[in-house]
């Protein structure tokens, strides 16, 4: 459980950022290299790299090296989109209720003095 | 279903927790500090609901908030969020109330929306509540899934910036 949850939190971490949702977008559609990626994300190559890094340390990416050129693809974790979403689910119910625990409160303490 | 509550009734910290319970149903589940007639009637007061139905973090707030809450009434909440032009509606129909023990609706404003069922159970003082929502088919669970829409919120209004800050 712990493991799944730093997991997750990683994978939170690496989806925080618009381009790296680009990324995976454009990587779910097809593989591509680093160069690729920059190019359409106008970036340099060294920015990409480091996107790629988070998202590789996240494990929903991996790269391996052909020659000199570094080529992406959606990693294993792409399988776990289903626990992503049920964890950012639960996050927004979970923040509903704790506003939801206020208001019960309120209502709790007019009943209370007889409102 | 029986289960699942035995397993998480005895938790009294309040934790949410999130199943998915079938192909096509995920469900919800949380212990509130309170009776059953007082968790419900926040449910169904639109000047309760827009209270919380909107977290802070999540950067969405009602711009309007109309809740017939009544078998075969119907319900309209429009949102708004800085990054948005337009606002989003959400609208659909609630099938059963049934004071203070059950509220059920549907969501219609997308193609093949869930139906969701909320039921509120009393003990000592404290509510047991379970969220369910039910897609017509496996696909469209997984559709929802895939497009990576939250609660009806398009993967844009999630604000997972806001999320990660809400979590430490």
């Amino acid at each position: 459980m712990v493991q799944y949850q730093s997991s997750v939190d990683a994978s939170f971490a690496a989806l925080s950022d618009p381009t790296r949702r680009g990324v995976l977008e454009q990587l779910g559609r097809t593989d591509a290299s680093i160069s690729d990626l920059a190019e359409k994300f106008h970036m340099t190559l060294t920015g990409m790299k480091k996107h790629v890094g988070v998202l590789e340390q996240a494990g929903l990416v991996t790269t391996r090296k052909v020659g000199r050129v570094r080529t992406c693809r959606l990693g294993n974790r792409g399988l776990d989109k289903e626990a992503a979403w049920l964890e950012q689910h639960r996050r927004l119910w979970a923040a509903r209720f704790d506003d939801l625990d206020k208001v019960v409160d309120e209502l709790k303490r007019k009943e209370n003095s007889g409102e | 279903m029986s289960d699942m509550q035995t397993a998480a009734a005895p938790a009294a910290k309040n934790n949410t927790r999130t199943d998915r319970q079938s192909d096509r149903e995920v469900v919800v589940t949380r212990t509130f500090d309170g009776p059953a007639r007082i968790v419900f009637e926040a449910w169904t007061k639109p000047e309760l609901i827009m209270k919380w139905w909107t977290p802070k973090s999540f950067g969405i707030t009602f711009i309007s908030c109309e809740a017939d809450v009544r078998t075969g009434g119907s319900y309209r909440f429009v949102m708004g969020h800085p990054a948005f032009e337009q606002p989003m509606t959400f609208f659909g129909r609630y099938l059963e109330v049934d004071p203070p023990r059950r509220l059920v609706w549907t969501n219609e404003e997308g193609e093949e929306g869930s139906v969701t069922t909320v039921t509120f159970e009393e003990k000592d003082g404290k509510t047991y509540l379970v969220l369910s929502d039910l897609y017509p088919s496996k696909a469209a669970l997984d559709e929802a899934m895939a497009s990576g829409s939250i609660g009806g919120y398009p993967e844009q209004f999630n604000q997972l910036d806001g999320l990660l800050k809400s979590l430490h």
